[in-house]
C-alpha cells in the first residue's frame, strides 16, 4: 500500500518527487508519451545522472552537463528578444532549438522571456522589456525603486498578502491602481458586512483594474498553452525540465523588488529589527511557494535566484545577521517537504562558502558562477552538488579550445567523487554557439566516470 | 563638548553626526570647515571600503549621512568651497545597460579619492561619452556594464573615441560583473578593474597621482 505524503520522512518525500519527475504526466494526467523508446530511456538516464550527482550517495555514469541561458536561445535561433516576448511560437522554437543543438542533460523550458503583451496590458513598471524601455534586440532589465516605503514595514508584517494586493501591486502595475481601493475581505463577516464591502467593486477604477486583470489572464493562458506544449515536447524528446518553480531568499524579496538595494541597505542601519521581523514573516510564505510548485508539478528542484548575498554586497557579519538565517530557513523548509532547493549564486560567493555549507548533505543543488571552485569543492561541495563556473565572457569571446581547457579544469577540480555538473555560471545572452557546443560535448567526453 | 565629526561620520553614527553639525552651526562656525571634516570622514569611509572593513550598505549609508550634512550646511555657505581635485574622469554605464550599483560605487570611490567625476548615468550612448570628454577634457573614461551585451557597447564606445580622434588623449577603463581580460581585449579598453579599488588605482596611475 502506498504511504501517505504526511507519513513520509523528508528523505522519502525527496525520493517520491524524483520518482514522479522520472514518470512525467501530460496535462490530462496520463503518462507522457515519449517520442520513442530511446527518448524515454534517455530521459530516465538523464534524471538518474542528475539525481546521483545531487544526492551524492553514488557516482553518476558521467558528469552531467547543463546549459542555463537567459536570452541566448533566442539569439541562437536568429530572433530578437522582442520577438520572443511577443511571438510565443518563435520563443518556443528558440528554446527547442537550444535543446536539439546542444543536447544538455536538462532544460529550463521556454518560460524565461515571458509574455510581453501581459506586461503591456498591466503597464508593468518594475521592468523595462525589449521594445519597451530597452531596444528590441536586448534582454529585459529591472527598474529598481522603493516600491515599498521605509515606513511600511508594519503594514507588510501585519498582513503581507494584503500589502501585496493593495499597496505593492498597484505600484508596480499601472493598470492595477484600482486595487488600492479594495477593502480587506476579512471585513465580510456577516450580512451587515456584505453591502459595504462590495461598494468598492463598483467604482470605475476598480472595474477598470478587473478588466485589465481578465485581459492579462486570458493572454497569460495563451502563453501558458504555447509554452506548456513546447516544454512537454522537449520532455517527450528525452530532456527533463529542471525546475518545478521558484522561490527566493527573504532578504532578496525585500531588497530586489520591495525596498530596492539602497532602501534595504539603509534599513540595515536605521531599522534592522523591522527588517529582520519582515524577513521572518516572509519565510513561511517563501517555503510554501517553493513546496507548492514542487508538489504541483511533481518534481523536486526549486530554483532560487540569489542576488544581494554575494561577496562585496555586504560584510560577512552582515551576511550572517541579515541574509543567511532566513535564507537557510527557507531551504530547510523546502528540504523537509522533499524539495531540492537550487540557489543560483551568481557573481562571487567565495567568502560565504564557510557559512553556507551548514546544510544537510545531498539535499541542495547550487549554481556557482565566479566563486573559487577549488575552495567551493572543499566547503559547500562536501555537502552539496554544484553546477556552473564556466564564465559568460569565455562563452562569448573565447574559443572552443579555451572552453574545453576550462571545462577540463572544472571537472578535474570539482567532479572528483561526484557532486559536480558542468554548466555556465551565470544566465547569459550573448555567446558563440561553437563555444557552448564545446562545453557540452567536452563534458560528455571527458566527464565519464571510470 | 564637540565630538569629532570626522570620526563620528567615519563610524556611521548618523544621529550623532547630525547633532554635532547642529551644534557647530549654532556656534557660528565656518561652514566650510564642517564640510572639510565631513569630507575627511568620507575619506576614511573610502579607506575602510578599500580594506574590506566596509561594504556597500556602509557606503550607501555614509552617502545618506553626507547628504544630510550638506543639506544642513548649504544655506549657510556664501560660496562653494574650492576643493582641490587630482583629475577628471568621465564615467557611465554603457548603452543598453541600466545597471547602476557597480557604477555608483566606483564613482563614489573616485570622488572620495579626490577625482572630479562626470557621472553620465546609465544606458549612455557612445557619442555622449565622446561629447563629455571633449567638453571637459577629462583624460580618463570609465565604462561600466553588467550584461554580456555591454561588451559590444563598450567596444562601440572605444571605437567612437577612435573615430573622434580622442583615443590617444584618453585612457579607458572598463568594469562590471562579467568583465575579464578577454573582454578588455575585445573592447579595446586600456585596462579593466575587478572592483572599485582597482578602478581608483588605475585612475590614480593615469592621473599621475600617488
Amino acid at each position: 500500500m502506498e504511504k501517505r505524503w504526511e507519513d513520509m520522512s523528508s528523505d522519502e518525500k525527496q525520493e517520491e518527487l524524483f520518482a514522479r519527475w522520472m514518470s512525467p504526466k501530460d496535462p490530462q494526467g496520463n503518462d507522457l508519451k515519449f517520442q520513442s523508446p530511446q527518448a524515454e530511456k534517455a530521459y530516465k538516464e538523464r534524471i538518474t545522472r542528475i539525481k546521483d550527482a545531487i544526492q551524492m550517495r553514488k557516482l553518476p555514469d558521467r558528469v552531467p552537463v547543463f546549459v542555463i541561458p537567459s536570452f541566448f536561445p533566442v539569439y541562437n535561433a536568429g530572433f530578437t528578444p522582442r520577438e520572443a516576448l511577443y511571438d510565443y511560437e518563435k520563443c518556443c522554437m528558440a528554446f527547442k532549438k537550444l535543446v536539439t543543438d546542444f543536447e544538455p542533460d536538462a532544460h529550463i523550458g521556454a518560460v524565461a522571456p515571458g509574455p510581453g503583451r501581459v506586461y503591456d496590458i498591466l503597464d508593468y513598471k518594475l521592468y523595462s522589456w525589449p521594445g519597451h524601455g530597452v531596444p528590441p534586440e536586448q534582454s529585459y532589465q529591472a527598474n529598481e525603486g522603493e516600491y515599498m516605503k521605509a515606513d511600511e514595514y508594519d503594514a507588510l508584517i501585519d498582513d503581507p498578502s494584503n500589502f501585496f494586493s493593495n499597496t505593492y501591486l498597484p505600484r508596480v502595475f499601472g493598470a492595477l491602481e484600482g486595487l488600492n481601493m479594495l477593502p480587506t475581505l476579512t471585513g465580510i463577516l456577516e450580512i451587515y458586512g456584505v453591502a459595504f464591502n462590495f461598494i468598492p467593486f463598483g467604482l470605475p477604477p476598480v472595474q477598470a483594474t478587473y478588466k485589465a486583470l481578465f485581459e492579462a489572464g486570458a493572454e497569460a493562458m495563451k502563453w501558458a498553452g504555447a509554452v506548456g506544449a513546447s516544454n512537454m515536447e522537449i520532455s517527450a524528446a528525452g530532456f527533463p525540465g529542471l525546475w518545478a518553480g521558484f522561490t527566493k531568499a527573504p532578504f532578496d524579496v525585500i531588497g530586489d523588488t520591495l525596498r530596492g538595494t539602497r532602501g534595504i541597505m539603509l534599513d540595515m542601519y536605521r531599522q534592522p529589527d523591522k527588517l529582520i521581523e519582515a524577513m521572518e514573516k516572509l519565510t513561511p510564505i517563501m517555503i510554501k511557494m517553493g513546496v507548492g510548485a514542487a508538489k504541483m508539478n511533481g518534481q523536486p528542484l526549486v530554483f532560487m535566484p540569489l542576488h544581494k548575498g554575494a561577496d562585496g554586497f555586504m560584510s560577512d557579519e552582515q551576511f550572517k545577521k541579515f541574509y543567511w538565517p532566513t535564507f537557510r530557513k527557507v531551504m530547510m523548509g523546502l528540504i523537509a517537504e522533499g524539495a531540492v532547493p537550487n540557489p543560483a549564486a551568481e557573481g562571487k560567493w567565495t567568502t560565504r562558502l564557510e557559512v553556507i555549507q551548514d546544510l544537510p548533505k545531498g539535499k541542495t543543488l547550487w549554481m556557482i558562477d565566479q566563486s573559487d571552485i577549488a575552495k567551493a569543492k572543499n566547503t559547500l561541495g562536501k555537502v552539496a552538488c554544484m553546477y556552473g563556473n564556466v564564465p559568460s565572457a569565455l562563452l562569448a569571446l573565447g574559443t572552443p579550445q579555451k572552453v574545453k581547457n576550462y571545462v577540463k579544469h572544472c571537472i578535474d577540480v570539482a567532479a572528483k567523487g561526484g557532486g559536480y555538473i558542468v554548466s555556465n555560471g551565470a544566465f547569459f545572452d550573448q555567446a558563440e554557439a561553437e563555444n557552448v557546443k564545446a562545453m557540452v560535448d567536452f563534458a560528455k567526453e571527458y566527464g565519464v566516470y571510470k | 563638548m564637540t565630538k569629532d565629526l570626522v570620526k563620528t561620520l567615519a563610524d556611521l553614527k548618523e544621529q550623532e553626526v547630525i547633532r554635532i553639525v547642529e551644534d557647530r552651526l549654532k556656534a557660528k562656525e565656518d561652514p566650510l570647515k564642517i564640510l572639510e571634516d565631513a569630507r575627511k570622514g568620507m575619506e576614511i569611509v573610502g579607506k575602510r571600503f578599500a580594506s574590506s572593513e566596509y561594504f556597500i550598505p556602509d557606503l550607501v549609508y555614509s552617502g545618506e549621512i553626507l547628504k544630510a550634512v550638506t543639506e544642513m550646511v548649504k544655506p549657510k555657505l556664501s560660496k562653494a568651497g574650492e576643493i582641490k581635485r587630482v583629475g577628471k574622469v568621465v564615467f557611465g554605464t554603457v548603452a543598453g545597460d541600466i545597471h547602476d550599483i557597480g557604477k555608483d560605487i566606483v564613482v563614489f570611490m573616485l570622488d572620495v579619492n579626490g577625482f572630479e567625476v562626470y557621472d553620465l548615468g546609465v544606458d549612455v550612448p557612445a557619442q555622449k561619452f565622446v561629447d563629455k570628454v571633449k567638453e571637459t577634457g577629462a583624460p580618463i573614461v570609465g565604462l561600466s556594464g553588467f550584461l554580456t551585451l555591454a561588451f559590444d557597447s563598450m567596444k562601440q564606445t572605444v571605437d567612437a573615441m577612435n573615430a573622434a580622434g580622442l583615443r590617444d588623449k584618453v585612457k579607458v577603463m572598463i568594469g562590471g560583473g562579467q568583465i575579464t581580460e578577454e573582454v578588455r581585449q575585445y573592447t579595446g579598453a586600456d585596462a579593466y578593474g575587478k572592483d572599485a579599488m582597482e578602478g581608483v588605482s588605475l585612475a590614480r596611475k593615469w592621473a599621475g597621482a600617488k
